[in-house]
């Protein structure tokens, strides 16, 4: 429990501080700093317990699915970062109090680093892979909050998403890997997983499982070639890169190899892969930091080079080294913080980090140069500092690897160039700015800091010296446990002991220590450094090609497909549908049946002339719109022929009618548009449309044909037989429409409702009468008195036969469909002879009321059938037998096929009247 | 007969879809509609061929498919045709309405830079 | 409760609701709007209901008209079903509540004309979608939400607007020929239009049959693929996205789904297992399309220069991720897919009314990724920061959840390379993109006058909305044990036919209330 404690304090740090003014500095620290104090106390609680080599546990089950619990699990290693990540965390909250500027708000600022904070303890307790890759993400995250915090800078921002980027990539790789070996292993709970290291190793997938798992932490730690965030990165306030890009972030990667060394170590994959970037990014980083002249990045690239140092450690796969690696991370982290710290006092002060401005500080603030000289000789690994003796230990092992021949020689004086290097840059790092001549030009008169902003340098300082002159009394038994959990077996034999005598390693350093001071004073001497103009890191360049490129290429391609051309979409889309249609036949010539054919006879044939002429015409003609919309109007009134010939009466009627809707429609559309079509030059564009276009008729045909050639059967016999007595009507289609199938129905004229809505919505934009009544088109309309009168006599007419088909519909071809749409023709005529305006004087009524009750009222004939306990819809009918008239067919039905019947008349109605209204181009 | 209906559709389809292809968007209209004929038959022709049996039950016929056309499809037909109505209305309105805005009747509500070369 | 006509309710209930809505709307536009909203409570306490009675394993059929099966329409409860009437609800009554919020220019369901009733019918289309058991109800159901949507798209003004209409209306209506000629030449075929039916009917068609059956199962899902923003059939999407209003753009984040749902049921129905002849028709293509679109999209976010473009393609990498996990069809996959499918949803909605009222309040600039002032930059920062994690699949997000169970299911599939390469750069862009957005936007912003203060504020209705994704996404992450349970049981559902083929065409007609006099014959 105090273990899920533990983990969810700073998060806990980080709502509470949500919560208080971003102002109020003083408290926003105080208050900050709980968390880690406490957690502090809390780990330190635990000691007994780790020390005795327990391992504490605490979980609840989150996702099986993934095998994902939310659970912690702390041994010795997870103690000992806890220690490290809560330490630390607290002395960079003391230091932050006093760095922050008054214009920046505190609040956020110790949210961002509690998140943190809480992120990275996550990561070193959580009990499984996965959890632990969520957390690493997290603190990806929160890092690129921390360096993006002031986010009025370009260098912060930019720095920020480059640590994002390359973090958060190596984050995914992680989740693939560990994905992996949760595959191989069957589980990705953290002992399952430690305890099946030879299992994994035997894995065909080892291989890549590692492979991915290395990239997140080479990222994570900025092991070459990824190293090129890290001193971006050092745009974030100087407490953050104390924290981040010492003790804490960093240190992430080089935890994760030593988590899963047992998993994953012990190969010569590990030693090949890890190994020689180790090498690789020490020697680098060392080189490069004796030429940074900023100060933040000079201890940038130290850290890349220490960070490589841990890695090989890890990489040289022998339990010494592993020791070496622990130890190392701790004395890493308690020197490099102090020295961050120290540089942002500096900077703070002096109100500049360039080392060619920065000179002669010892004068002005001797107690802060004290501190940083012993941090730096640390750094460098002089003796009796702590830094001397895991640097002993690494050469001790660098000499002693038993490793391919190669690595036997490149190991030594790799390691020896190294110490030297590291040498040197330390002693840039002093002598440039403490001693070295005078300031040249500081922005501010450079002095001590305040009283308080030093103790935490002090503290570190001190644990440097500490563990440096007793070692085997002060970290002992915390390496001890640490490297215990690390190794997971028995530890090797190695003395904590400043003196082993006089040996090769020895040697090594002192060769390190005076080769890298002459390296140093050589280089001030001969090639005053201060000259050397540093060259910009490849690797960032790198990234910021590969980052424009990308975007460049994705807009490319964006904008090469995103035309904006319907033409285009539609192109594909036909053409896609053409492939599914013919691939099917392409891939197998299964033999196709066939029946006989009918014969034809002479009516059909003149039909099928007329049509197939009509049709032609129309792709002929159709620039000529007023031409082709009458052609394709009779291509229409050929279809509905075709039914009548083929039996379908009610498709005939409907098909007329809605003929007859469309056409009128579009010819008062027609009014408004341009009368032409302009000639198209004929590109390969305008051949391939033609191509698509006979492809898609020829498909069509070809699935008519292949179709009716086969034998048939189908559920209609149920219709036929049932419409009758179930139904209660003797028109088969009609029966279907408003009972077996009278949800389509209801579905349908909400279909046609609603569009007439939106025509009558889009027909009363402002605009678009002003446009219209500009007279675009049209000129006065002209109402033919004999097309007056004809409308007149015609309309009762009309009347008696819609209540006639209505009324019939359920036996006979009609229906509430056909018969609203036969009183919707007659009172267009009227409307269109007559003028609108003329009309909706006599007859103003609102045809979106008619749409609407239409459509309650076939909804609640629906609902109806509840009362009766039947499922919606459901039909029930009789045959009163009235007086005069006999009986009635009265089916509920019919209460449903006037409920269509008020739709389809009051959305035709509106959309016909909406557009003819536009002519008038009137306001209501 | 069958021939005579596949290759009638197919050039429906083929001319409707050479108009939809156009650039302006009445001819856009035109295209759907004729595509709408084309469909309507391709999904009444699914129910097969049947001459002078429409499916107007008599009590004097066995009620199977020999002696009716199939219905199903006919119903199927009368709503796809109601739908395809108020969607052609509604299009045909939109570019009304673009047109009104715009002053083109272009598909992409724009004058291709280069007459007719977009896309 | 076991009144039987609950599972109807998602469709009946929104239509009466729009009518009722139009009819009142010029005398009482508040009563109207105090109607919409409420219908959209209700229907989310049905779906849920429904979605716990789904739970229990079994499918539920509900026969119109009283009519057995094939011969009516029945409508199907199953996992899926509820689950997508869930998130369609869920999404609605964020969209509605923002809507009705008072925007810049008054409150966008006051633009124009039957806002409430476009979006009830709106509601009944995609409900009537999910539950149908018919192809060619599903079509009209199809042609309802569509006809809906292009309401909703045009209403309010702008050129913008008509000139994407243009471009959806003609495509779609192209997509529904389409769907029809499938339809048709599957009934052609097999003489059904119920899928349950179609499912057994085609499964014991001959080898003869195999192509044609083929053709019109590719051709429907060619169909599903336009909704379903599919490469290459998602063009159309951005621009229709961006020139809708923030609320329909939200509630449009379900209607990508709405093809990815079909292509399910047809694929694991019909074109799955038994498929006979028809069998994993779509296996071994739609892998590869999937694959495709992701990527594309993840490339799209990278080449947006606007904020609601950025997340248009958000909904399209979504999309190909769910169609990536149906296409690989395997219980693993799929139900990954269905986990991811709920608050890829969601975080679609959200970021577009959360861009929606940033855009308010940046002047000019609105959603172009340039620096523009900004007021309230701490609350939409964080805000921002969260949604862009779930979008981005970074953990602990449900999206990086989603994600992590698709990749652990397809580590022993043959396509396993190309998946995981796909996926892991995919989540790579995306991050990159909204990294760059956020620092754009927020980090660059500059300060703001009192009026784009006040506008960039919002009024409660519109931090409510954004506050409800925001909670609904959070609770679906805390009990993500429960949600996967339930996903990963959906899909085991899915795969096993049987249970819904038996319960559709197993379903009885309720006795009849009484028979009509015997011995009348009708004249």
């Amino acid at each position: 429990m105090s273990l899920a404690l533990l983990a969810l304090l700073p998060f806990a740090g980080a709502l509470l501080l949500a919560a208080l003014p971003n102002r109020r500095r003083r408290l926003a620290a105080w208050s900050a700093a709980v968390a880690p104090v406490a957690g502090l106390l809390i780990a330190l609680s635990q000691a007994p317990a780790i020390l005795g080599g327990e391992t504490l546990r605490w979980s609840v089950s989150w996702i099986p699915a993934l095998g994902l619990t939310f659970g912690f699990r702390m041994d010795g290693l997870a103690w000992l970062f806890s220690l490290l990540i809560l330490g630390i965390g607290s002395l960079v909250v003391l230091y932050a109090a006093y760095y922050l500027d008054k214009d920046d708000p505190p609040a956020r600022f110790y949210q961002f680093l509690l998140l943190f904070m809480g992120a990275m303890l996550g990561v070193v307790l959580a009990d499984n892979l996965i959890l632990l890759v969520v957390y690493w993400e997290a603190t990806s995250l929160a890092s690129f909050l921390l360096i993006g915090y002031w986010n009025d800078r370009k260098d912060a921002r930019e720095g920020a998403r480059m640590a994002l980027a390359i973090t958060g990539a190596g984050g995914l790789a992680l989740l693939g890997g560990v994905l992996l070996i949760g595959h191989i292993v069957g589980s990705v709970q953290l002992d399952a997983v430690l305890a099946s290291g030879d299992r994994i190793r035997a894995h065909p997938l080892y291989v890549p499982a590692l492979l991915l798992v290395l990239a997140g932490a080479f990222t994570k730690s900025a092991q070459f070639p990824f190293h090129f965030w890290l001193p971006h990165a050092m745009a974030a306030p100087t407490p953050v890169s104390a924290y981040l890009h010492s003790a804490t972030m960093v240190k992430a990667g080089v935890f994760l190899l030593a988590r899963l060394y047992p998993a994953l170590g012990g190969s010569d994959a590990w030693f090949w892969t890890v190994a020689p970037i180790g090498l690789a990014t020490l020697l680098i980083g060392a080189y490069v930091a004796i030429f940074k002249h900023d100060l933040k990045g000079l201890l940038a690239y130290s850290t890349i080079s220490h960070l490589g140092l841990i890695t090989l450690l890890f990489g040289l796969d022998s339990p010494l080294a592993v020791v070496a690696g622990v130890f190392h991370i701790l004395n890493h982290a308690t020197f490099k913080a102090s020295l961050f710290m120290a540089a942002g006092i500096i900077d703070h002060e002096t109100g500049t980090r360039d080392m060619r401005r920065l000179n002669g500080l010892w004068k002005y603030m001797p107690w802060t140069a004290t501190l940083a000289m012993v941090a730096s000789a640390a750094m460098a690994g002089v003796p009796l500092l702590n830094g001397f003796l895991s640097k002993e230990m690494f050469f001790a092992e660098a000499v002693s690897t038993d490793a391919h021949v190669l690595m036997r020689w490149l190991l030594p004086i790799g390691a020896t160039l190294a110490g030297m290097f590291s040498v040197a840059y330390s002693t840039r790092f002093i002598h440039d700015v403490f001693f070295n001549g005078e300031p040249v030009g500081l922005p501010k008169a450079p002095h001590e800091p305040p009283r308080f902003m030093l103790v935490p340098v002090e503290i570190l300082v001190v644990v440097c010296l500490a563990v440096g002159v007793a070692p085997a009394y002060t970290v002992g038994p915390l390496l001890a446990v640490g490297a215990r959990a690390t190794l997971g077996t028995p530890l090797p034999e190695y003395s904590l002991a400043i003196w082993h005598g006089i040996n090769l390693p020895l040697a090594m350093s002192v060769v390190a220590l005076v080769g890298g001071a002459l390296l140093y004073s050589g280089l001030q001497y001969f090639i005053n450094l201060h000259r050397i103009v540093p060259l910009p890191s490849g690797g960032q360049a790198a990234f910021a090609f590969a980052q424009r490129s990308l975007i460049r290429g994705a807009s490319n391609l964006t904008l090469g497909l995103q035309t904006g051309s319907l033409q285009r979409y539609l192109v594909f889309l036909i053409g896609l549908a053409i492939a599914a249609g013919a691939l099917p036949f392409l891939l197998d010539a299964a033999p196709q049946p066939s029946l006989p054919l009918t014969s034809v006879t002479a009516v059909f044939a003149a039909l099928w002339l007329v049509g197939t002429g009509a049709a032609v015409a129309t792709v002929v003609t159709f620039r000529r719109r007023m031409l082709a919309l009458i052609i394709v109007g009779a291509v229409g009134l050929v279809v509905a022929l075709l039914f009548v010939y083929l039996s379908a009466p009610d498709l005939a009627l409907t098909q007329l009618l809605v003929e007859l809707a469309t056409v009128v429609l579009m010819m008062l559309a027609l009014r408004w548009l341009p009368k032409e079509s302009p000639p198209e030059r004929s590109t390969a564009r305008h051949a391939l449309h033609v191509v698509i276009s006979c492809a898609a008729g020829l498909g069509a045909a070809a699935l008519v044909m292949l179709v009716l050639a086969r034998p048939f059967d189908s559920i209609s016999p149920y219709f036929l037989q049932t419409a009758v007595a179930l139904g209660g009507g003797s028109n088969a289609v009609n029966v279907i429409i408003v009972d077996y199938r009278a949800f389509d129905t209801l579905g349908e004229i909400t279909v046609l409702g609603v569009a007439a809505l939106v025509v009558y919505a889009l027909l009363r934009e402002p605009r678009l009468r002003a446009a219209s009544s500009a007279g675009t088109a049209g000129g006065p309309p002209v109402h033919p008195l004999m097309l007056q009168l004809v409308a007149r006599l015609l309309l009762p007419l009309a009347v008696l036969v819609t209540v006639h088909l209505f009324l019939r519909g359920h036996n006979l071809p009609g229906g509430g469909f056909i018969a609203g749409l036969v009183l919707t023709i007659a009172l267009i005529l009227l409307a269109v002879s007559h003028g609108e305006a003329w009309m909706s004087a006599r007859w103003p009524v609102d045809f979106r009321a008619w749409v609407m009750t239409g459509l309650l009222i076939a909804g609640l004939t629906g609902a109806g059938s509840w009362l009766l306990a039947h499922p919606f819809l459901t039909s029930t009918y009789d045959y009163p037998v009235l007086p005069l008239v006999g009986a009635l067919p009265l089916a509920s039905a019919s209460l449903f096929d006037l409920g269509v019947f008020l739709t389809v008349v009051g959305s035709a109605m509106l959309m016909l009247v909406s557009i003819a209204r536009l002519q008038a181009g009137r306001r209501d | 007969m069958e021939l005579l209906l596949a290759g009638f559709v197919g050039v429906l389809v083929a001319s409707g879809v050479y108009l939809m292809l156009r650039a302006r968007t009445f001819d856009l209209v035109l295209g759907l509609t004729l595509v709408s004929y084309a469909v309507n038959l391709f999904i009444f022709l699914m129910g097969r061929l049947a001459v002078g049996r429409p499916p107007i039950l008599d009590a004097r016929l066995a009620p199977t498919l020999a002696n009716y056309a199939d219905p199903l499809p006919q119903a199927l037909v009368l709503t796809a045709i109601v739908i395809s109505f108020a969607m052609t209305a509604l299009l045909l309105v939109i570019a009304l309405a673009t047109y009104a805005e715009t002053g083109t009747d272009h598909v992409d509500g724009q004058e291709p830079r280069a007459p007719e070369d977009r896309g | 409760m076991n009144w039987p006509h609950v599972i109807v309710l998602p469709v009946v209930l929104p239509l009466l609701a729009g009518a009722v809505a139009l009819l009142v709307e010029r005398r009482a536009p508040r009563l109207a709007r105090a109607l919409s909203v409420g219908m959209t409570v209700v229907l989310l306490i049905v779906a849920v209901y429904l979605a716990t009675e789904a739970a229990t394993g079994s499918v539920q059929a509900y026969l119109l008209g009283n009519w057995k099966a094939p011969f009516g329409i029945a409508l199907a409860l199953d996992r899926l079903s509820a689950l997508m009437l869930v998130l369609t609800s869920v999404v609605a009554l964020g969209s509605v509540l923002y809507a009705c919020g008072r925007g810049p220019h008054g409150p966008r369901d006051t633009q124009g004309p039957h806002y409430h009733t476009l979006f009830q019918f709106q509601l009944l289309g995609l409900n009537g979608a999910f539950l149908t058991a018919d192809l060619f109800n599903l079509f009209v159901f199809f042609e309802v939400l569509l006809i809906a949507s292009y309401g909703l798209l045009l209403h309010g003004r702008g050129s913008a607007r008509l000139r994407a209409a243009i471009h959806y209306v003609a495509f779609n209506l192209t997509g529904s020929a389409l769907f029809l000629v499938a339809v048709a030449l599957l009934y052609g075929m097999t003489g059904t239009l119920n899928m349950a039916d179609l499912a057994l009917k085609i499964a014991a068609l001959g080898p003869e049959s195999a192509a044609l059956a083929r053709a019109g199962g590719l051709l429907l899902i060619v169909v599903f693929g336009v909704k379903a923003a599919l490469l290459p059939l998602y063009f159309w999407l951005p621009d229709t996205y961006r020139a809708a209003s923030a609320p329909i753009a939200a509630l449009f984040a379900i209607m990508t789904k709405v093809g990815v749902y079909c292509v399910v049921r047809v694929t694991t129905l019909i074109f799955g297992e038994g498929g006979g002849v028809v069998a994993h028709l779509a296996t071994p293509w739609l892998p590869w399309f999937a694959l495709g679109t992701v990527v594309l999209a993840a490339l799209g976010t990278l080449a947006a220069v606007q904020l609601r473009t950025l997340v248009a393609y958000l909904v399209i990498a979504s999309a190909g991720t769910l169609l990536l996990a149906v296409g690989l069809g395997s219980a693993g996959t799929l139900g990954a897919g269905l986990f991811y499918l709920v608050n890829s949803t969601f975080v679609a909605a959200a970021l577009f009314l959360l861009i929606d009222l940033m855009a308010g309040g940046r002047g000019a600039a609105e959603d172009a990724m340039v620096p523009a002032p900004l007021a309230h930059r701490a609350a939409f920062g964080v805000l921002f920061f969260v949604f862009a994690l779930e979008a981005a699949g970074l953990p602990p997000s449900g999206g990086f959840i989603g994600k992590a169970l698709l990749l652990g299911a397809t580590i022993d599939v043959p396509l396993m390379a190309a998946v995981w390469t796909a996926l892991l750069l995919a989540g790579l862009g995306v991050m990159i993109a909204l990294a760059r957005a956020g620092s754009t936007v927020i980090w660059k912003a500059t300060d703001a006058n009192r009026m784009q203060t006040m506008a960039a504020q919002g009024d409660t209705l519109e931090r409510v909305a954004i506050g409800w994704f925001a909670l609904v996404m959070l609770a679906v992450i805390v009990n993500a044990g429960a949600v996967t349970r339930y996903a990963e049981s959906a899909a085991a559902q899915l795969l096993d036919r049987r249970a819904y083929i038996s319960a559709v065409l197993g379903a009885e007609p309720v006795p009849p209330a009484w028979t009509p006099r015997s011995g009348m014959e009708k004249p």
